[in-house]
C-alpha cells in the first residue's frame, strides 16, 4: 500500500497536438496535475477547454506531444501496445454518453465479463466478479442476461461503472460522467460514485463542466481554461471563492437553485460583465 | 434530446437484438416469399444432375423449337434441345457465377473497408484511392478484354466481375466501421485493455454484418445481371447451358417463338426480383420506420381512452381574456407499433403578456412535447387533442392547419435547444433570417434586410456583416442560439417559446443568452414560456413555473414561493438535486467520519 | 477556389494515367496474341508474322507502350488494328450516339427519379410510398438489357410505335432521332429511376426529421418553401448517383445497344473486343475515364454549391 501522500498519478507539463506537429492543433498547452490514492480530483471548464483531452492523454487515447504521466511510479506518457493494456487493470473509464458507451449488440453480462476475459481470467471467476459488481451498483441480478437497450440512461451509467470496476483499478478517468442524466438520477450516480470510493480506495478523475458537480464528488479541483490550467485547489474553496478571475466569472455564470441568491449572483455577475467591458473599451 | 426520443428509439439499426432480425425477417411475407424462392433456386442448382429431364446437350431434331409437350414440358429450342434441362443446368451456371463473383468482392471489399475505417491512415487513403479508380475504369471494357482473352475461362471472368464490384463493399464497410469506432464503447474496450483485432471482431464485425449482407443480396442480382448480358453477348462457352444464352437465342426468334424468350427471361427476372426483396426487407428490419398513426388505431384509442382519462392537471392564473396564451385540458399521444400512447395527460396553464413562465421537469415529463402542441409542430407520429389553445385572445386549437400555421413567426416565436442542427447548413444566416420577413411579413428585400441586421445588432451580435454572410458551421454555438433568437424575435411576437434555450450553451454563454432572454422579453413585453430541466435557470428567470412530471402537472406556483416551500415532494427532490447549496465532499467526508465508528478514511481500503 | 480546381485536375490526371496504364497491361496480358483475333484461326504462320511485325507487337511490351503512351497524351489513339482507320474518327463518330442515348436516359432519370423519390419521403408509408416501393423493387431487380426485350416486343414489335432498331441522325429527323432514341433511353433510365428515387426518398425522411425543418415551419415558411430546404439538404446522394449512372452507361450500355442496333460505343466495344482491337479499346477507356473526371470535377462544384460546408473539407 503506497503512502496516502504519495500521488498515484502525477502529470507534468502535458502538451497534447491534434494533427501534424507544430502545423497540428495544441488542446493542452503544459498541463500538470496530480491524483493521491482515494482522491477524486475534479477538471472543470467549458468546451474546448481540453479538460476531456486531459483524460484521454491519461488514457492513451490521446497522443502526448510533450510531458509526462507518471502512474505509481512508472512513465506511461508513450506506453503502447501491450504496456498499454496492461495499464487496463489500473486505469478504467466512465464516458459520458450512456448509450454509445456500451456495444448495443452485446448483454451486460458479456460486457462487463469482456475486460475479465481478455486479461485471461476463468469464465467462472469472471461470472462471479461481474455478479459481486452488479450488485455493487445497486442493478439487479437480472441484468446480465438483459441488452443495453433496455435500459434508462442512469442504469446504463450505472453499467458502465460497473465495467469500470470490475478489473479492481486504482484509477477512473470519469468524463462528464452524470451530465447526459436527469438531474435526480445524477444525484444517486454521484452519491454511487462516492459510496465506492469510500468502499474501495479507487481514484477519480473527474472531468466536468458543472460545479455544483464537481463540488459535491472532489476533494479538489482544477479549472482549465483554452488547455491550461489557471487553478488547482480544494474544491469546497475553489466552488466557492474562486482566486483566478475565469473561476470567478464561471462561478457568477452558473445559476443557483434559489431566486434570492441568483437575484444577488445575477447582479455580481453583470458587475463583472460591466468591469470586463469597460477593461475592454481601455 | 428528449424531444424527439419516442420517434428516435429505434432508430440505432443495432438497439435490437441480432438473433430478431432473422426471425422478424421470416415474419414478414415478403421475406418468407423471397426466401422460399431463393432457396428454391439453389436447391435447383444443386440437384440439378438429378432432376434435370434430359441431358442439356442433347440434341432431338424433332424438338426443335417444339412448343410445350408431355416429353419436353417446356418445349424445345432452335436445334432441339429441351429447354427445361437447360433451364435447370442454366441455374447452376448463374449460381455458380454469382457465388464466384459475390465471394471474390465480400473477401477483398469487406476486410479493406473495416481495416481502412478503423485504423485510417495511408492504408484508409491508398484503399480509397484504388476503390475510387476502380470505379472511374469502364467495367464492362475490362470484363470484355478479359472474356476476349481468356474465352473459356468463366470462373475468371466472373472474379473479374468480383473485384468491379469491390467498391460497394468497402465502402459499405468502411463507413459502417468508422461510425462504429467513434462510438465511446470502442474506446472503453481499448481502456479495458483488448488488442485492436479482438475490438474488431467482437465489437466492429457485429454492426458491419448486417449492411453486408444487405449489400450481398443486391450484389449477387447483379452479378446475375451482368453474366447473363454477357451471355447474351455471346461470351460464354456454347456447350454450357445458361440463361444469357437463351435469352439471345430467344431474340433472336423472337418474332416467331416468343416462349424462346420467355422461360431465360422470367427464371432471371424472378431470381434477381427475389434477391432484391429479400435486400430491400432486410434493410427496412435493419433501419425500422417510424410506425405512423392509423386513423382507425387513433379513433379506437381515443374512445378507449375517453373513459379511463384522469382530469386535466395543472391551474389558471389568470382570467381568460387576460392570458397571451391559455392552454386547456392539453393531451399529446404517440403512435407505437403496440398502438397509441399518451405522453401528455390533459394539462392546463396560461401565462400572461409580459411574464415569464417556466416547464420544468425532466426527462419524458412531457415539456418539450408540450411546446411542439402550441406551435402545432409535433414529429410525425404524434397528435395532441385540446379543449382549447388561445393565443390573443383567439382558439386556435380548432382552427385548419393552414390558419394555425399563419400564427407561426407572427403570432408566436420559438427557440429550440441545439444552436447548431436548428439552422439550415446550406443557407446563410442572413438569408435564413430574411426568408420568413420576406414572405410572412412581405417586407422588401431591403425591409427584410436592415430588419435582420438590426435584429442582429439587438442580440449583441458585433460583427453583423460577416455573421450575414456566413454559413451556420462558421459561427459558434454561442452566436448560433444567439442568430436563432433573432429569428424569432424578427416577427414582433406576442408569445416567444423557448425550448431548453440554454441546454447546449456553456455556462457563460448561458448566463448571457439568459440575459438577453430577459431584456428582450421586457423590452416586447412578449410571454415567455421557457422549458427547463434547470432549476437555476428557472430562479433566475421565470416569474411562475410548472412543474411537470410523466405527462402531468404536479405544481403550479410563483417563483419565490415555490423555491421556499414546494407543496410536492416531488418538486423538493428536484430542487435539492440540483446541489446548490448542498454539502461539499469535504464536509460530506467529514460527516462521515464521524459517523460510524467503523468509518475509515478515504485512502485506506483494498 | 483556383486551388480546388487545380488539386481536382492533377487528381484527375492521376487517375487517367493510372487507369491507361492499368487497362493498357491488362488488355496485352489477357489478350496474348491479337493476330489470332484479328486474323482469324485460318490464317498462315507467315500472315500472322507478318501483321505482328505490321503492328508492331515484336517489340518489347515496355517500348509498345511508350509508344501509345506518348501518342495517346497528346491525344492521338492510333490506328485501329483491324481496319486501320484512326481511333478518333471511330470514336468521334460513335461517341454522339451513345451520348444521346445516355442523356436522354440521364434527364429521364433525373426527372422521374426525383419526382417519386420527394413524393415518397415526404409522405412515407403512404399508399403512394408503398406503391413505388413495390415498383422499385421489381424495376431494380431487372437488368436494363432484360427490359428492353420486353420493351422492343411491346412498344416496337407490337404496337409499332417506335422503331425496333437503329439510329437516325438527329441532322435527318428530329422526330426520327428522338423516336429512335427513346425505347434505349426508357430501359437504360428505368434502373436509374429507381436508386435515384430510393437514395432521395431516404434522404429526405432523414432531413425531414432534423430540428431545423421544424424551426424553419415554426418561421412561418410555406410548406412549398420548406419542401426547398429539404431537397437542397437531402440531393447531394441523389446527385451522386446521377453522375455514376451518367458515366457508367457511357461504356456500360453495349447490350442495350447491341439490341436496338444503335452504333455507339457499346457496339464498338463489342465488336473490337471481339477481335481483339486493344488500341479502340484504349481509346474508349481513356475518353470514358475523361468523362468521369469531368463529371466528377462538375459534381464536386454542384455539391459544394449546394452545402457550402462540403466546400471546407
Amino acid at each position: 500500500m503506497a503512502d496516502v501522500n504519495t500521488p498515484l498519478l502525477t502529470v507534468e507539463d502535458l502538451v497534447v497536438e491534434y494533427g501534424s506537429r507544430g502545423k497540428g492543433f495544441r488542446a493542452l498547452h503544459g498541463v500538470s496535475i496530480d491524483i493521491k490514492p482515494g482522491e477524486c480530483v475534479g477538471v472543470v471548464g467549458e468546451s474546448g477547454s481540453g479538460k476531456s483531452t486531459l483524460g484521454n492523454a491519461i488514457l492513451g487515447l490521446a497522443p502526448v506531444t510533450e510531458g509526462k504521466i507518471t502512474f505509481d511510479g512508472e512513465d506511461i506518457s508513450h506506453a503502447k501496445g501491450a504496456d498499454r493494456r496492461r495499464l487496463a487493470k489500473s486505469i478504467q473509464v466512465v464516458f459520458q454518453d450512456p448509450y454509445g458507451s456500451l456495444d448495443p449488440t452485446m448483454r451486460v453480462g458479456d460486457i462487463l465479463a469482456e475486460p475479465l476475459t481478455v486479461a485471461g481470467e476463468s469464465k467462472d471467476k469472471a461470472r462471479d466478479a461481474v455478479a459481486e459488481m452488479i450488485e455493487r451498483v445497486h442493478l439487479p441480478a437480472g441484468t446480465i442476461d438483459r441488452y443495453p437497450s433496455e435500459f434508462s440512461g442512469g442504469q446504463r451509467q450505472r453499467i458502465a461503472i460497473a465495467r469500470a470496476l470490475v478489473r479492481r483499478p486504482r484509477l477512473i478517468v470519469c468524463d462528464e460522467p452524470v451530465s447526459a442524466l436527469d438531474l435526480t438520477t445524477q444525484s444517486t450516480v454521484i452519491d454511487l460514485f462516492i459510496e465506492i470510493q469510500r468502499d474501495i480506495g479507487v481514484s477519480y478523475l473527474f472531468v466536468s463542466h458543472d460545479l455544483g458537480v464537481v463540488r459535491r464528488i472532489c476533494h479538489r479541483v482544477a479549472v482549465m481554461q483554452r488547455g491550461e490550467i489557471v487553478e488547482f485547489g480544494d474544491a469546497a474553496m475553489v466552488t466557492s471563492e474562486p482566486e483566478h478571475p475565469y473561476s470567478a466569472r464561471l462561478l457568477l455564470a452558473s445559476p443557483v437553485a434559489d431566486p434570492a441568491a441568483q437575484a444577488q449572483r445575477r447582479q455580481n455577475w453583470l458587475a463583472l460583465r460591466e468591469e470586463d467591458n469597460a477593461a475592454a473599451v481601455r | 434530446m428528449s424531444t424527439t426520443a419516442i420517434v428516435q428509439e429505434d432508430a440505432d439499426p443495432r438497439a435490437s437484438k441480432r438473433q430478431s432480425i432473422f426471425s422478424r425477417f421470416i415474419r414478414t411475407p415478403a421475406g418468407i416469399i423471397s426466401l422460399g424462392v431463393i432457396l428454391f433456386i439453389i436447391a435447383v442448382a444443386v440437384l440439378a444432375p438429378w432432376i434435370s429431364p434430359q441431358d442439356p446437350n442433347y440434341v432431338d431434331l424433332f424438338a426443335a423449337k417444339a412448343p410445350p409437350s408431355a416429353e419436353h414440358w417446356l418445349g424445345g429450342d432452335s436445334t432441339g434441345r429441351d429447354i427445361l434441362s437447360r433451364l435447370i443446368w442454366g441455374t447452376r451456371t448463374t449460381l455458380w457465377g454469382a457465388l464466384i463473383t459475390i465471394v471474390t468482392a465480400l473477401v477483398i471489399g469487406a476486410p479493406a473497408g473495416v481495416v481502412a475505417g478503423y485504423f485510417g491512415g495511408a492504408f484508409d487513403r491508398a484503399a480509397s484511392w484504388v476503390s475510387d479508380a476502380i470505379q472511374a475504369i469502364p467495367g464492362m471494357i475490362i470484363l470484355l478484354v478479359v472474356a476476349a482473352g481468356t474465352r473459356q475461362n468463366f470462373p475468371l471472368l466472373m472474379a473479374t466481375v468480383g473485384v468491379l464490384l469491390t467498391p460497394g463493399y468497402y465502402r459499405i464497410a468502411r463507413a459502417r466501421t468508422l461510425t462504429i469506432r467513434n462510438e465511446p464503447f470502442v474506446a472503453a474496450a481499448w481502456v479495458a485493455g483488448l488488442s485492436h483485432p479482438r475490438i474488431i471482431v467482437k465489437h466492429i464485425f457485429p454492426g458491419v454484418y448486417a449492411p453486408i449482407i444487405i449489400q450481398t443480396a443486391l450484389a449477387a442480382g447483379i452479378a446475375m445481371g451482368i453474366q447473363a448480358g454477357l451471355q447474351f453477348l455471346g461470351i460464354g462457352s456454347a456447350n454450357v447451358p445458361s440463361w444469357g444464352a437463351m435469352m439471345n437465342e430467344g431474340f433472336r426468334f423472337m418474332l416467331t417463338s416468343p416462349l424462346l424468350l420467355l422461360w431465360p427471361s422470367a427464371a432471371l427476372g424472378v431470381t434477381i426480383a427475389a434477391l432484391a426483396v429479400m435486400g430491400s426487407t432486410l434493410g427496412d428490419l435493419v433501419r425500422v420506420r417510424t410506425p405512423s398513426a392509423g386513423k382507425k388505431a387513433t379513433a379506437a384509442a381515443a374512445t378507449a381512452n375517453a373513459a379511463a382519462r384522469a382530469p386535466a392537471t395543472g391551474a389558471f392564473a389568470y382570467d381568460a381574456d387576460k392570458a397571451a396564451v391559455r392552454v386547456e385540458n392539453l393531451r399529446v399521444a404517440y403512435a407505437t407499433p403496440s398502438g397509441e400512447s399518451e405522453v401528455v395527460h390533459g394539462i392546463s396553464f396560461d401565462v400572461a403578456p409580459g411574464e415569464v413562465l417556466g416547464i420544468v421537469g425532466e426527462s419524458g415529463s412531457g415539456k418539450s412535447q408540450t411546446v411542439f402542441s402550441m406551435l402545432d409542430l409535433l414529429p410525425s407520429g404524434g397528435r395532441y387533442e385540446a379543449d382549447g389553445i388561445v393565443i390573443s385572445g383567439r382558439d386556435v386549437a380548432k382552427l385548419p392547419a393552414k390558419e394555425r400555421a399563419k400564427l407561426l413567426g407572427s403570432e408566436i416565436g420559438y427557440i429550440p435547444q441545439e444552436p447548431m442542427s436548428n439552422l439550415d447548413p446550406c443557407y446563410t444566416i442572413g438569408f435564413q433570417l430574411m426568408q420568413p420577413l420576406r414572405s410572412v411579413h412581405k417586407k422588401s428585400r431591403k425591409e427584410a434586410r436592415d430588419i435582420a441586421r438590426a435584429m442582429l445588432e439587438r442580440v449583441g451580435i458585433a460583427d453583423v456583416d460577416r455573421v450575414m454572410k456566413s454559413y451556420p458551421f462558421e459561427i459558434s454555438g454561442g452566436m448560433a442560439q444567439r442568430v436563432l433568437i433573432a429569428g424569432a424575435i424578427a416577427g414582433q411576437p406576442s408569445v416567444l417559446l423557448a425550448d431548453e434555450p440554454t441546454t447546449a450553451l456553456d455556462v457563460t454563454v448561458q448566463a448571457e443568452v439568459l440575459e438577453l432572454l430577459r431584456e428582450l422579453q421586457d423590452e416586447f413585453h412578449m410571454a415567455l414560456v421557457l422549458v427547463t430541466h434547470n432549476f437555476g435557470v428557472v430562479a433566475d428567470i421565470c416569474d411562475r413555473v410548472i412543474v411537470m412530471r410523466d405527462g402531468d402537472i404536479v405544481e403550479v406556483g410563483e417563483v419565490r414561493e415555490t423555491f421556499a416551500g414546494a407543496k410536492e415532494p416531488y418538486t423538493r427532490d428536484l430542487i435539492s438535486a440540483s446541489l446548490d447549496g448542498a454539502a461539499s465532499r469535504r464536509e460530506l467526508d467529514e460527516e462521515f467520519a464521524g459517523k460510524g465508528a467503523n468509518a475509515q478514511p478515504a485512502a485506506q481500503g483494498a | 477556389m483556383i486551388a480546388f480546381i487545380a488539386k481536382r485536375l492533377a487528381a484527375g490526371v492521376v487517375l487517367l494515367v493510372a487507369v491507361s496504364v492499368g487497362t493498357f497491361f491488362l488488355a496485352h496480358t489477357a489478350i496474348t496474341d491479337p493476330t489470332v483475333g484479328l486474323l482469324g484461326t485460318t490464317a498462315t504462320e507467315a500472315q500472322r508474322e507478318a501483321l505482328t511485325i505490321k503492328l508492331g507487337l515484336d517489340r518489347p511490351l515496355i517500348v509498345q507502350f511508350w509508344d501509345w503512351f506518348s501518342h495517346a497524351a497528346i491525344g492521338d489513339f492510333g490506328t485501329s488494328w483491324r481496319n486501320f482507320q484512326s481511333v478518333n474518327d471511330q470514336i468521334a463518330i460513335k461517341l454522339p450516339v451513345t451520348l444521346s442515348v445516355v442523356s436522354f436516359a440521364t434527364l429521364l432519370t433525373a426527372f422521374f427519379g426525383i419526382t417519386l423519390g420527394m413524393i415518397a419521403g415526404l409522405n412515407p408509408n403512404s399508399m403512394l410510398d408503398r406503391m413505388s416501393k413495390g415498383i422499385t423493387v421489381v424495376l431494380f431487380a431487372l437488368p436494363g438489357f432484360w427490359v428492353s426485350l420486353v420493351l422492343v416486343i411491346w412498344f416496337a414489335v407490337n404496337l409499332r410505335w417506335f422503331p425496333a432498331v437503329g439510329y437516325v441522325q438527329p441532322t435527318q429527323s428530329i422526330t426520327g432521332w428522338l423516336r429512335s432514341i427513346t425505347l434505349p433511353a426508357v430501359s437504360l433510365s428505368l434502373m436509374g429511376i429507381v436508386v435515384v428515387a430510393e437514395q432521395l426518398r431516404n434522404e429526405v425522411i432523414a432531413v425531414n426529421k432534423q430540428d431545423f425543418v421544424r424551426t424553419l415551419r415554426s418561421r412561418g415558411l410555406s410548406q412549398g418553401q420548406v419542401i426547398i430546404h429539404i431537397l437542397r439538404n437531402a440531393c447531394p446522394a441523389a446527385l451522386t448517383m446521377l453522375a455514376i449512372m451518367f458515366v457508367s452507361l457511357l461504356s456500360g450500355a453495349i447490350v442495350v445497344e447491341a439490341i436496338f442496333s444503335l452504333p455507339g460505343i457499346g457496339q464498338l466495344i463489342n465488336s473490337s473486343s471481339q477481335i481483339g482491337d486493344i488500341p479502340v479499346l484504349l481509346g474508349i477507356t481513356v475518353v470514358s475515364v475523361i468523362f468521369v473526371v469531368i463529371v466528377n470535377f462538375l459534381l464536386d462544384i454542384a455539391l459544394g454549391w449546394i452545402n457550402p460546408k462540403v466546400r471546407v473539407k
